[in-house]
């Protein structure tokens, strides 16, 4: 094949634009539904109040990165409870999984923000330019004082809209009232406004202007759920053995040979991403379902019935092609897979809650500190030195006695304390240098190492809790 | 209505096939591109406002803004400074015992005290302040002056046997080899041995205890338990400063000990000693 036979493909290609037009519909709703939810959580939940402890926020909602401290309503998490929060990330990823193999792109086509914000900011477009067709005149418009006001108009919406969103975001970081009014009144810290900037250029880049892009090039979703997907997964597709040949009825000549397919482009013309599902699966998909909804729409219209584009699976087609009744919908979601991942996923749902319920109030941490080994006293005593972490979670200030097992063996003694009760904060860690001492003579005094557990009793409640650490004795050697 | 561009759904190809799977040679976005030249145009602007290219071995191009690292850290080490000139003054003007009452002084004074015992104290004492073979162990319960604050800061701040500093704590252990005969001496380590109860010659420390009492007791006590006011080491308990076995104790009486410890006050600031008398009190030792 001789160079001058194809042309050399271009380099770089540029975005091809996409308007897409209004349609209504069922799956539209559940759409409208799923934006009204989602744009709603993330918008108002930093401003509902939860009563706690005068020590503790009223926000119900709240990370609050400096006390490292996350609050979930009636919930409180310490880091060392992230193990839950790993959790959640696992029973995430699994719901990701179980949602993938049963219903294909769902997160995709409803609930992710990229779709969620794209879908707001398509929405604002169309209120300020019009459908469809009046935005592609638009876009081929000069530019002239109506096209800048419109697309002034249109930007600034956009910009608020990414500035609420940026906004909400720092909310769940701070008490959000106090941090409004800092905002406001500039004195909020820089951190904050960094935060917002980013996520407001972000969201006026990506809603506005990139789109679909995102997706296509920067998301890697697309790819890897090829991997959870399957024959019986339901996915948004064309009856083509139905359609086909598609033509325009009443123009052709021969319409009794022609498929349901009008060939009238709603399919096309509603969809975001800008393809043709007609031309079969595609990775730029994203299963919003809205060209279902238009070609319903289009079927009514002329008599046609329902589902020429619809949720199928891939071995639906292949009955359906043959004439045979398609799998009933309940068949491809209930089977081993996802039964697997949903029970997967409810076995951590139910571990976590467990813990959730099973967690203490109160923690110990004891670290030896090591350097020395130990110290000899004047009477020969072995003296080691532990740094002892005790968590006192409850809302009130809570006394805690200190003992060692073995009993009877070690004397102890806490760094500026006369004896071994001490005084933890509410909601606080108390940190004590603790002195186990071993009698001269005595068997951890001349071991090498002796196991030992640090007992820590709440004397409110009687709850108790113990870290293992070891003795260092004199055969160690300093 | 334009009828939708499918030239993507035949896409080029590189010609390279591997197992039937070809290798696309699709386009790259623009927006892909302008992002890449976005970049090369920050990195230009970045190295003309800032320290960049290296001109010398001295070093580079101080860029526009004239930012240093070495100047920021200088700027928050001036800030820090500030921030703690209260709680700073406060350490230095109340009374020395009167610190550890307050937690945010105990606070400020143990990380303070930590990275001035680090810096200054641990290469004799060891980091961890247990001491070293004529180096005391601070975090013990035998103190050869004293372990109260008072006693620590002024052990801090004035040395021992430091002989440019007046008021430094001062005392001798004499070498012996002139007065004692060498069996002397040896009666004498083994009663010292005797009354810190380790093994020791019966009868040589019989004749030893009178040898402590006509020239040891004056300093080191009749009971051998020392004396803080002259520095004199207790030789009953399990704690030697350089050793309990007969050779070493053999060397100190023969040939005396003189530890000395600078004194820090003027090259310390009175907050820095502060601090560290506190960190030395409370590592298990203080009194």
């Amino acid at each position: 094949m001789s160079p001058t036979e194809k042309e050399a493909p271009a380099l770089y290609a540029a975005r091809e634009p996409i308007f897409p037009r209004r349609v209504s519909g069922f799956y539209r709703n559940l759409k409208w539904g799923i934006m009204a939810v989602t744009l709603g959580i993330y918008y108002l939940l930093p401003w509902i109040r939860w009563e706690r402890s005068p020590s503790l926020p009223d926000q119900a909602v709240l990370v609050d990165l400096a006390h490292r401290r996350f609050f979930f309503f009636w919930i409180e998490i310490w880091p060392q409870q992230f193990y839950l929060v790993a959790g959640l990330l696992v029973m995430a990823g699994l719901g990701l999984f179980l949602f993938t193999s049963a219903l294909g792109r769902v997160w995709c086509g409803y609930a992710c923000p990229q779709t969620v914000w794209t879908d707001l900011f398509i929405t604002v477009e169309r209120w300020i330019e019009g459908d469809r067709n009046a935005r592609i005149r638009l876009q081929r418009a000069r530019w002239d004082l109506r096209k800048t006001r419109l697309r002034l108009t249109k930007w600034t919406i956009w910009l608020l809209i990414a500035v609420a969103t940026g906004g909400a975001w720092v909310f769940y970081f701070a008490d959000a009232p106090t941090l409004l009014k800092e905002l406001v009144t500039g004195q909020a810290p820089m951190v904050a406004y960094g935060f917002i900037g980013g996520l407001t250029f972000t969201t006026f880049l990506f809603g506005g202007f990139m789109r679909e892009q995102v997706c296509m090039y920067m998301c890697p979703w697309p790819r890897i759920q090829a991997a959870m997907m399957d024959e019986d997964t339901l996915t948004v597709a064309y009856r083509s053995w139905r359609g086909e040949p598609r033509g325009k009825h009443r123009k052709s000549a021969d319409a009794d040979k022609l498929g349901d397919c009008i060939d009238c482009m709603a399919c096309v013309n509603v969809c975001p991403m800008g393809i043709d599902i007609r031309d079969g699966q595609q990775m730029e998909c994203i299963t919003c379902a809205l060209c279902i909804d238009a070609c319903d729409a289009m079927m009514a219209k002329i008599g046609k019935p329902r589902g020429l584009i619809d949720y199928m699976a891939l071995t639906d087609e292949e009955h359906e092609k043959k004439g045979e009744p398609p799998i009933p919908i309940w068949k491809h979601i209930f089977r081993v897979r996802t039964i697997v991942y949903t029970v997967l996923w409810a076995g951590i749902g139910a571990a976590l809650i467990a813990a959730l319920f099973l967690r203490s109030d109160i923690d110990i941490d004891v670290s030896p500190l090591r350097n020395p080994l130990y110290v000899t006293l004047s009477d020969g005593s072995i003296r080691n030195t532990y740094k002892v972490r005790i968590r006192n979670m409850n809302p009130e200030a809570h006394q805690f006695r200190i003992s060692v097992i073995p009993k009877d063996v070690f004397r102890l003694a806490v760094q500026g304390s006369k004896t071994t009760t001490i005084t933890v904060a509410a909601d606080a860690t108390g940190t004590h240098k603790l002195f186990v001492i071993a009698p001269p003579d005595s068997a951890p005094a001349n071991a090498e190492l002796t196991e030992i557990h640090i007992w820590v009793k709440d004397l409110a409640t009687g709850k108790q809790a113990h870290a293992e650490t070891v003795f260092t004795g004199k055969k160690r050697g300093n | 209505m334009s009828k939708k561009d499918t030239s993507n759904t035949d896409p080029n190809t590189t010609g390279h096939v591997w197992d039937g799977i070809e290798e696309f040679d699709n386009p790259l976005p623009r927006w892909w591109l302008w992002t890449f030249y976005a970049t090369i145009a920050f990195a230009i602007v970045w190295t003309i406002l800032y320290p960049a290219w290296p001109i010398s071995t001295k070093g580079a191009t101080p860029g526009l803004l004239g930012y240093s690292s070495r100047a920021s850290v200088a700027a928050d080490i001036e800030r820090y400074k500030q921030a703690n000139a209260a709680i700073n003054k406060k350490l230095t003007t109340v009374p020395l015992d009167q610190i550890e009452k307050d937690p945010d002084l105990v606070s400020y004074a143990l990380n303070g005290g930590a990275s001035v015992f680090r810096t200054f104290c641990a290469q004799c004492h060891g980091s961890g302040a247990n001491g070293n073979k004529g180096f005391p162990s601070l975090i013990d319960d035998d103190w050869l002056w004293g372990g109260t604050i008072d006693d620590i800061y002024t052990t801090i701040s004035h040395g021992i046997r430091y002989a440019s500093d007046e008021d430094t704590r001062d005392s001798e252990m004499p070498a012996w080899a002139d007065q004692l005969t060498e069996q002397e001496i040896a009666d004498v380590v083994q009663y010292v041995r005797k009354i810190s109860g380790q093994k020791a010659d019966a009868a040589m420390a019989k004749a030893g205890a009178t040898v402590f009492g006509d020239n040891c007791a004056a300093c080191h006590g009749d009971d051998g338990k020392g004396n803080r006011d002259v520095g004199a080491p207790n030789l009953t308990d399990r704690i030697w400063l350089y050793g309990g076995d007969v050779e070493t104790l053999t060397q100190t009486v023969t040939h005396g000990r003189k530890g000395v410890m600078p004194a820090w006050a003027g090259r310390l600031s009175e907050a820095q000693i502060r601090e560290v008398a506190v960190w030395v009190h409370q590592q298990g030792g203080g009194e």
